[in-house]
């Protein structure tokens, strides 16, 4: 058997066309006004977890209907169609980072007690890795973890957690001893409510309807049941996440960039120049031509890097190496690709380019957090060479 | 999910492609570089090894497989040779396909099964010295005389156009009469037939091993059976053929930026300045890293239209990307390595100098960066 294996089948073109009805009613036609309120309702957690679309990736025992990867990749590429970037991102912080570390490696009680509610969409997840002081690094944080009998008492600060403002629950990582290393880091759960956990909303030039918080954490005391995963084992946890994450956003960068492109194009046609419309003039056609095979480049490294995490996820033996590296290509190449196309989208409006009625500048903003978020280009450089071992980091 | 598109079949078939290239190949190609010139029988031992008909059907003199086995091909010799790459993919990928597409079994018989055994060299006759990309324009014409046709014009930037045995050619017919593309016709033209000419072998910057000529026909006659498909559907037949092509150069394109890439970082990782190997530097280090993610990336999409090619998919759209793609990496690419071997990179006769010319010619061979930007705006609705 030779050629490149599908991965989409029929039933994923059927769950496409049920992604795209729900993202065409509920999240499309609201997303400009979201925007202005800088507000989504929390309901559409619930609704999105009704009609199923968090369960993609998890597994009936827990209220899912997978693990099906490739569906999910459907539901990630037809949210960024409802162009309202920082609802998908609270979304996607809830159910691709939050709920799947729950997935991974919570025990059977953290399971039910945080899994399935989060799957139906009625508790909302975030995780909280970045500090002040340490992002990419994640060796780096500060955030302290200290036994005190059978709990855990939580000390530290974390920012930019996208849906940690509104969530229900934080997955926390935290240093659980003094000695230093990556071996030393351990993940909690942190529900609203805590004594000593408090927050605040993060105004962010992009990303407006994300509720991005900063999280404090004064002697915040959670029992060992809270304990996400084995003592030392939150470093472990957190990279071998990284890959989905990654991918994850590539996925939406290239979805994301195929509507700058496409609301790029529709602005060329209407605005007219010199007597004809802006798409009549060859520069721009050429220009468009170039962002559709950037788009569609870093389509085809994305889906070489699924397929790859597919395989992993279904039994077959890859190296790790290679998930790795392939999926921080994906995520380097798309995040910068979908500012590129997002920008000449902004560039062909012209003066109207700046206008807040216009959705350009909104996706634009909204697509420079690409290359910051989920480890930054310069991080994603220093990890493809170091697989390439050409040396530095 | 299968990770890779190749069979254990197609592995095998790798090994064997890359000893004949690794022992017959690339040892010459620094000396034929220099001579502007390689030996024919290049193409008779791809023969004999069965290197040239592998996707091409049994009955037809070739191996019966998949396209994934030329791209195995295509890509091993790529990796070596861009210019090697170039002469035996205007054999395999651009002057016999149409032969099986559109050609008689007597046409068969005569020009493929010899051309796939390596005895016939064919080349693909399209640019001539006033047109290249806009073939409606060509001025090349054959003329009825009884039956026979009479053929004169000339064809310029020839790939073995000095060497071959026969020309697959567009050639003018009629008159377009409404329609820009009609009126031209494909033909097999013989290069031993009087009034054919090589007037000139051009001195290229790269891909110097390879001959690139200047052809001219003087009221060659051609017999009917040199009429290739049908009369008028001549235009129609060469977009078919460019496709191919097009595939084809953007398969061993990106394995020659793969090959340059992996020179860059081996010698990255043994150059040392300022008391370290250059790689250690972060700046290098990064910059190996944008390299090796664009190969990756467009390594992808080649691969993804070679899938829909092999499945019989004529798709336009996405060998127009790929084309486009994969000339502007190993451009880049190459260049990269350059900047990263420093004057080692730019040594004449160094396989990365070398390359570097060679990767030049693939933004402007097989329709230029612009042709390919013009086709997906059409297919956009853009223009």
């Amino acid at each position: 058997m030779s050629g490149l294996e599908p991965l989409f089948r029929e039933e994923h073109d059927a769950y496409r066309e049920a992604a795209r009805r729900f993202v065409a009613n509920e999240i499309a036609p609201h997303a400009d006004r979201w925007e202005d309120a800088r507000e989504f309702p929390r309901e559409l957690f619930s609704r999105v977890g009704q009609t199923g679309f968090f369960g993609a990736k998890f597994s009936e025992e827990w209220g899912g209907t997978g693990p099906d990867f490739a569906a999910e990749a459907v539901w990630i590429e037809e949210l960024s169609k409802g162009l309202s970037f920082g609802t998908a991102a609270d979304l996607g912080a809830h159910s691709q980072l939050a709920a799947l570390y729950i997935d991974r490696f919570g025990s059977v009680e953290q399971k039910e007690r945080w899994l399935r509610p989060s799957i139906d969409g009625r508790l909302l997840g975030a995780l909280a890795v970045t500090e002040p002081g340490a992002g990419s690094d994640v060796n780096g944080i500060r955030t302290t973890a200290r036994r005190d009998g059978h709990n855990w008492l939580i000390n530290g600060s974390k920012v930019f957690i996208t849906n940690g403002s509104r969530c229900d629950y934080v997955v926390v990582a935290a240093r659980s001893s003094d000695r230093p290393g990556h071996g030393e880091i351990t993940l909690f759960v942190v529900e609203e409510g805590s004594p000593g956990f408090s927050r605040n909303r993060i105004d962010l030039i992009a990303w407006h309807t994300s509720h991005t918080g900063e999280l404090f954490f004064d002697d915040v005391r959670v029992s060992d049941a809270h304990r996400l995963g084995d003592v030392g084992a939150g470093f472990r946890h957190i990279m071998a996440n990284f890959q989905w994450e990654r991918l994850m956003m590539s996925l939406s960068a290239v979805s994301m960039a195929e509507q700058s492109l496409q609301i790029a194009i529709e602005y060329a046609r209407e605005r007219h120049v010199f007597g004809r419309p802006v798409i009549g003039f060859q520069v721009w056609q050429h220009r468009f031509a170039d962002l559709a095979v950037r788009i569609r480049t870093g389509k085809a490294l994305t889906y070489r890097a699924l397929r790859c995490h597919i395989a992993a996820e279904t039994g077959a033996e890859v190296p790790r190496e290679q998930l790795v590296r392939l999926s921080s290509m994906a995520k380097l190449f798309t995040q910068r690709m979908a500012w590129q196309v997002a920008d000449e989208c902004v560039q062909v409006h012209g003066g109207a380019g700046a206008l807040k009625e216009y959705r350009a500048q909104r996706l634009w903003r909204d697509a420079r957090v690409g290359p910051i978020g989920g480890g930054t280009d310069d991080i994603m450089r220093n990890i493809i060479a170091r697989t390439l071992e050409v040396g530095a980091g | 999910m299968n990770l890779s598109p190749f069979s254990e079949e197609h592995d095998l078939l790798r090994k064997s492609v890359a000893e004949w290239v690794d022992a017959e190949i690339a040892p010459h190609v620094p000396a034929w570089e220099a001579a502007g010139d390689f030996p024919n029988d290049v193409f008779t031992r791809a023969g004999e090894l069965g290197f040239l008909g592998l996707a091409f059907p049994e009955a037809a003199g070739g191996h019966g497989g998949d396209y994934w086995a030329q791209v195995v091909f295509l890509e091993e010799v790529g990796r070596i040779s861009q210019a090697i790459a170039m002469v035996l993919s205007v054999q395999t990928d651009m002057a016999t396909p149409p032969i099986l597409e559109f050609g008689t079994e007597d046409q068969i018989d005569r020009w493929l099964k010899p051309a796939l055994r390596g005895e016939l060299i064919g080349a693909i006759g399209i640019t001539e010295p006033d047109t290249g990309s806009d073939v409606a324009a060509i001025r090349t014409r054959a003329v009825r005389d009884g039956d026979h046709w009479v053929l004169n014009g000339s064809k310029m930037y020839i790939t073995n156009g000095a060497r071959a045995d026969f020309i697959t050619m567009v050639v003018r017919t009629g008159e377009p009469e409404g329609d820009p593309r009609g009126g031209i016709s494909m033909f097999i033209v013989e290069t031993g037939l009087p009034g054919f000419s090589v007037s000139e072998k051009l001195d290229k910057a790269g891909m110097r091993l390879s001959d690139t000529a200047v052809l001219h026909m003087d009221d060659v006659r051609l017999p009917a059976e040199a009429l290739l498909g049908t009369e008028g559907d001549g235009f129609k037949q060469i977009m078919w053929e460019l496709q191919g092509e097009r595939i084809g150069v953007s398969v061993f394109g990106v394995a020659g930026a793969r090959a340059v890439l992996d020179e860059a970082i081996g010698y990255a990782g043994v150059r040392e300045a300022f008391g370290s190997p250059i790689g250690r530097f972060q700046a290098v280090s990064h910059r190996l890293a944008e390299m090796a993610t664009e190969v990756e990336a467009v390594q992808a999409l080649v691969y993804e239209c070679c899938d829909l090619w092999n499945r019989g998919i004529y798709a336009t759209e996405e060998v127009a990307m790929a084309k486009l793609a994969v000339g502007q990496l190993s451009h880049q690419v190459a260049d990269q390595a350059v900047q990263t071997l420093g004057g080692a990179g730019l040594v004449e006769g160094s396989f990365i100098s070398r390359e570097w010319l060679g990767m030049r010619i693939g933004r402007i061979g097989g329709g230029s960066d612009e042709v390919q930007r013009q086709i997906l705006a059409r297919i956009m609705g853009i223009a």
